[in-house]
């Protein structure tokens, strides 16, 4: 089989420079800006820029309310259809799948076409157009967010709640005297932990760089900030693109570590 | 489960109740998934005054639409297709090529990593190797002579962004073919040996037939993703590819098609073309598992 081995290190080592080649050029070019030497100048000037502090801070703290939300409404339902509707399982699953469906171009045109305009019955408004306030956005710019994780999110925290024995533990939780927030908080939540922590990564490995909500709902996040930077620079979007595949790498790798190389799949896959 | 009275004997009062459970849920698709989609098709069937009117999906076939379609079709369809091959090959060298293990784990590393680096960080990787000022370029140019955009090379084209987009296509590929890879039983090979079959008898006969679902499905849904892409070709291109993605955006900033439900009907279109690439994946998928398990 010497033949066969040959043939798999060739595509192998062809496949590894794909993936090695653009990032190692980047990298390389990150530290070219100062002639002739290799320097961090870039990423000095990059983090010197408050508008990166403020852009990224925003886009961390919209990934945090992202997962918050999502693990809120994502972890009961998928253990109610779990515990007491499975015939509803094939509806909650088809739904969960919809955002492969509708692209995140899509989305976001459908959400500024309904929510600039205010919520009336008749010619009485009820609730202002949310894309008049900030908080509004915000909030449309979550649940875009939740929507784009939803897939990931539901189908890690599924696959957590198979592993475990959903019955048996509820059942045990209620003769001891548990109401439904202690079960979930504290029995099904911890008993999930790595499930969700993996749920939680890919949804950040998403959020944080995102461009198309961000940029048509006009939020001051990191994606658009990046490309901005990148129409008048050179070297610092270069420097603050290794920052972000330096990124998306620990959320992986870390939710590679927890699944020991076990990863679903349709487990993976962002938002492009 | 098993000491207890059976639950459907005491459910009748509790159907009811079990499914408002599942209401905020449901509220929270209605609202930021249905609702956003579906005032889409309705308003791709309105005019401008609120009238019912055929004429916005009429005017998806006039050329500079019909040229966006067959642009997205036609990237997504080299991406998948080149993407698809070149993730089968990787994944069946790192789990059937005898390579050591410790390649497999970081191939699969790489890979999820990869099928998640896309958008703006990609485009200006790819802008930073193949560039006109790229590291690549440069380094051709320097070592060899060959000036590659002198040789009809251009990263903002066509074939740029297709080099662009494998980047996250392949990965995905690998991602989803090596556990197929991994369900091929030994017992069907040993079977085939022993009944004097050879390798390519083995491949064509057995394996191929039984992958070619899964193989087709995933590529069909590497169509999708590269169909519904749309920060990764605007963060290269800048818009100038004519892309429906593209073209919804520029829609979106300002009404460059004169038509406001000629914009959600471009939209709406598609939601069609995905929701046809990822039914037939779902299908395909399902047709694989009744042998991959």
């Amino acid at each position: 089989m010497k033949r066969g081995t040959f043939g798999a290190w060739f595509w192998v080592v062809l496949g590894g420079l794909y993936f090695l080649l653009p990032l190692l050029g980047t990298l390389d070019f990150s530290l070219r800006m100062r002639r002739g030497v290799l320097s961090f100048d870039a990423y000095e000037k990059a983090f010197a820029d408050p508008q990166f502090g403020q852009t990224f801070l925003f886009s961390n703290q919209m990934a945090l309310l992202t997962i918050i939300v999502s693990l809120l409404l994502v972890v009961p339902t998928a253990y109610w259809v779990h515990l007491r509707v499975p015939r509803l399982r094939s509806v909650v699953e088809f739904i969960t799948l919809l955002p492969f469906v509708i692209p995140a171009i899509v989305l976001v045109f459908g959400m500024i076409k309904i929510y600039s305009r205010p919520l009336a019955f008749g010619s009485l408004e009820l609730v202002r157009p949310l894309t008049n306030s900030v908080w509004g956005t915000n909030l449309l710019l979550v649940a875009g967010y939740v929507v784009l994780s939803l897939p990931y999110m539901y189908r890690a925290v599924d696959t957590g709640l198979r592993a475990i024995d959903v019955r048996t533990l509820t059942e045990a939780a209620q003769s001891l005297g548990a109401g439904w927030p202690t079960i979930l908080w504290k029995i099904i939540f911890p008993n999930l932990r790595t499930a969700l922590l993996s749920g939680a990564l890919l949804t950040f490995a998403i959020v944080v760089g995102e461009l198309t909500l961000a940029n048509f709902l006009d939020r001051p996040a990191f994606g658009p900030y990046l490309w901005l930077l990148g129409q008048h620079r050179a070297y610092q979007p270069a420097a603050l693109s290794i920052i972000s595949f330096g990124l998306t790498w620990v959320a992986m790798g870390v939710i590679q570590f927890l699944s020991r190389g076990r990863i679903k799949p349709g487990q993976v896959a962002g938002a492009h | 489960m098993t000491s207890l009275p059976d639950p459907s004997l005491r459910r009748p009062r509790r159907i009811s109740l079990a499914w408002v459970g599942l209401l905020p849920f449901f509220l929270f698709a209605l609202a930021f998934l249905f609702a956003p989609s579906s005032s889409l098709l309705f308003g791709s069937f309105l005019d401008s005054e609120g009238a019912l009117t055929f004429k916005n999906i009429l005017g998806l076939s006039q050329p500079s639409i019909r040229n966006a379609y067959w642009l997205s079709i036609r990237i997504s369809a080299v991406t998948a297709v080149v993407g698809g091959l070149f993730g089968f090959l990787l994944a069946y060298a790192v789990t059937l090529g005898r390579l050591p293990r410790w390649v497999r784990t970081s191939l699969i590393t790489f890979s999820g990593v990869a099928s998640n680096f896309a958008g703006v960080p990609l485009a200006f990787a790819f802008i930073a190797v193949l560039g006109r000022t790229g590291v690549i370029t440069q380094f051709l140019e320097d070592a060899i002579g060959l000036e590659i955009y002198d040789h009809g090379f251009n990263l903002y084209s066509f074939a740029g962004l297709s080099l662009t987009y494998l980047y996250f296509q392949f990965p995905l590929m690998v991602l989803i073919m090596a556990p197929a890879l991994d369900g091929l039983k030994r017992e069907w090979r040993e079977a085939s040996e022993n009944l004097g079959a050879t390798s390519q008898q083995y491949w064509r006969y057995i394996a191929l037939p039984i992958l070619l679902p899964s193989i087709l499905g995933t590529m069909i849904l590497l169509f999708g993703n590269a169909f519904g892409a749309y920060a990764t070709a605007f963060a290269l291109t800048g818009g100038s590819l004519n892309l429906v993605t593209i073209q919804i955006g520029a829609q979106m900033r300002g009404d460059v098609l004169h038509n406001p439900g000629l914009g959600y009907a471009l939209a709406f279109g598609m939601v069609i073309v995905m929701a046809i690439s990822i039914g037939l994946y779902t299908w395909l998928q399902r047709l694989s598992e009744r042998w991959l398990r």
